[in-house]
């Protein structure tokens, strides 16, 4: 039975590994500067983690097909330095595993969140409500009109709550449920959360960053390739989380100036 | 017992008085016309493509309705209503219908009488999460799937509430729960007019959600029609 077993947890181990060294499930299309760092990441935790998966599972085959059918009173051998030196072993080597993982990765992460994005990066303010997603631009004036929670009037559309009677810089504020980016041009997101927790994800960028409300947190990406990538919230908000998701169109440059003219008229 | 038989007049009192009050339905009629001076502001069209299936209910996208207009400066969706001179009247048995379709509210505007029952339609294929604020009457909110059966609900106090959905935050729409039968809501023409009424001085109020409310003075004796205008300010923010 024992035997049985090992060969069983073999073709497990084997038959789960199999997908992923074969790429089965590819990640989804990288349209980002940055994202090839997450993706090296990625693939380097896949790799140690799967290894030692492999491992593990093979020394716990042979050892149920080496010491299965033993006779009931033959006693059990010592393993050689006693159990003790195991023990200490196998938590170095996992806990050196870990904290590499952590030290490379953190370049990665770092070059993507710790960094600050280049002084002509064009700005956008994202806001997180149940259960939407709108964007501001600043318009033709470069300058984004202050905020006043007071003068947040949805029915009106002004979800930022812009108040351009007595503020000149908010009347052409550009306010979208989409987020428009042209390709190949570094973006500024700024992000600030209207009520509770949410997330801004777009899988293809390699970006998840949350909201926090109270909070202004800030992401930066370049866009390599024009097309519709979905947003999704990955933050579970409320009984609306399910339907809270907005597009991302990157656009080439003339398409997005036109887009800005035609915002703004 | 002695009590009992006070109130029990009373309400003799009540009824018959309201009988005598309305003997016929044929009385006066105040009509006219709501208008606004100035330039309103540019209603903004609404970004529904995070719902696809109201989307693409619209070849051009809608825009927002708090300032709804006509040629010739009319303006609709404003409520004109007796607010004082006639006696609260009983809820009618038919039903106020405020319908969901294509992620906005049909009417815009609904108005309705005291304790008249409000029917709830959720024509899309979304759910919709009806959340009206009101400030005297109790606050609720209910959650509509698509293919449910109408919400029920009635308001006990006279007051405008405005109603918005928590699912779609663009989605905004407004009751006017009223005392009294006599009131009407403009259309885009802006006219209105409320027929049946008795002889007697009454108060006309014109309510607009953007800007506010108006009221008049008329007296009305006989069956004459006397025409009362409105004029609203309309600010560009």
């Amino acid at each position: 039975m024992g035997k049985f077993f090992a060969v069983v947890l073999v073709i497990i181990a084997v038959a789960s590994a199999y997908p992923i060294v074969a790429h089965h499930f590819p990640l989804p299309e990288d349209i980002s500067t940055h994202g090839y760092l997450i993706d090296d990441q990625l693939n380097e935790t896949m790799v140690e983690a799967g290894l030692s998966f492999l491992a593990a599972q093979l020394v716990l085959a042979f050892f149920l097909w080496s010491f299965t059918g033993r006779k009931p009173r033959s006693p059990l051998k010592n393993f050689p330095g006693g159990a003790r030196v195991l023990v200490i072993f196998a938590f170095v080597i996992v806990g050196l595993e870990v904290l590499a993982l952590g030290v490379m990765g953190q370049k990665a992460w770092a070059s993507v969140y710790f960094t600050s994005p280049s002084a002509n990066a064009i700005q956008v303010q994202a806001q997180a409500e149940q259960f939407a997603f709108y964007f501001r631009y600043p318009g033709p004036d470069g300058r984004f009109g202050q905020i006043h929670p007071e003068k947040i009037d949805e029915g009106n559309q002004n979800y930022f709550g812009l108040d351009p009677e007595n503020d000149v810089a908010a009347r052409d504020d550009i306010v979208s449920g989409e987020l428009v980016v042209p390709v190949n041009k570094e973006v500024h997101l700024m992000m600030h959360g209207k009520d509770v927790g949410h997330s801004f994800y777009v899988r293809e960028l390699r970006i998840q960053q949350d909201f926090m409300p109270g909070l202004d947190l800030a992401v930066h990406f370049t866009a390599t390739k024009t097309g519709k990538y979905e947003i999704v919230c990955t933050q579970l908000c409320g009984l609306g989380h399910y339907n809270m998701k907005a597009y991302l169109n990157v656009m080439s440059e003339a398409d997005y100036d036109n887009w800005l003219k035609q915002q703004s008229q | 017992m002695q009590m009992k038989q006070v109130v029990f007049a009373g309400v003799l009192v009540g009824v018959s008085a309201a009988a005598v009050a309305n003997p016929n339905p044929a009385g006066g009629t105040i009509t006219g016309k709501v208008t606004y001076t100035g330039t309103p502001a540019k209603m903004k069209p609404i970004d529904m493509s995070k719902e696809p299936s109201c989307a693409k209910v619209y070849t051009t996208p809608p825009t927002a309705e708090t300032v709804v207009t006509g040629p010739g400066d009319t303006l609709g969706d404003v409520v004109v209503y007796i607010s004082a001179g006639a006696p609260d009247d009983p809820a009618p048995s038919t039903a106020a219908v405020f319908t969901q379709k294509g992620c906005r509210y049909i009417p815009h505007v609904l108005a309705l009488q005291v304790n008249q029952e409000l029917k709830i339609v959720n024509e899309d294929q979304t759910s919709h999460n009806i959340h009206p604020l009101p400030k005297l009457n109790r606050e609720w909110n209910k959650s509509q799937p698509p293919g449910t059966p109408p919400i029920s609900e009635k308001y006990d106090k006279a007051e405008f509430i405005p109603v918005k959905c928590n699912v779609h935050p663009w989605m905004h729409g407004n009751f006017a729960v009223l005392k009294n039968s006599h009131y009407a809501v403009t259309g885009e023409n802006g006219s209105f007019t409320l027929p049946n009424l008795p002889p007697g001085k009454y108060t006309v109020t014109a309510w607009q959600e953007s800007y506010g409310d108006q009221s008049q003075d008329v007296t009305i004796s006989g069956g004459e029609t006397k025409t009362v205008n409105f004029a609203f300010k309309a600010k560009p923010y």
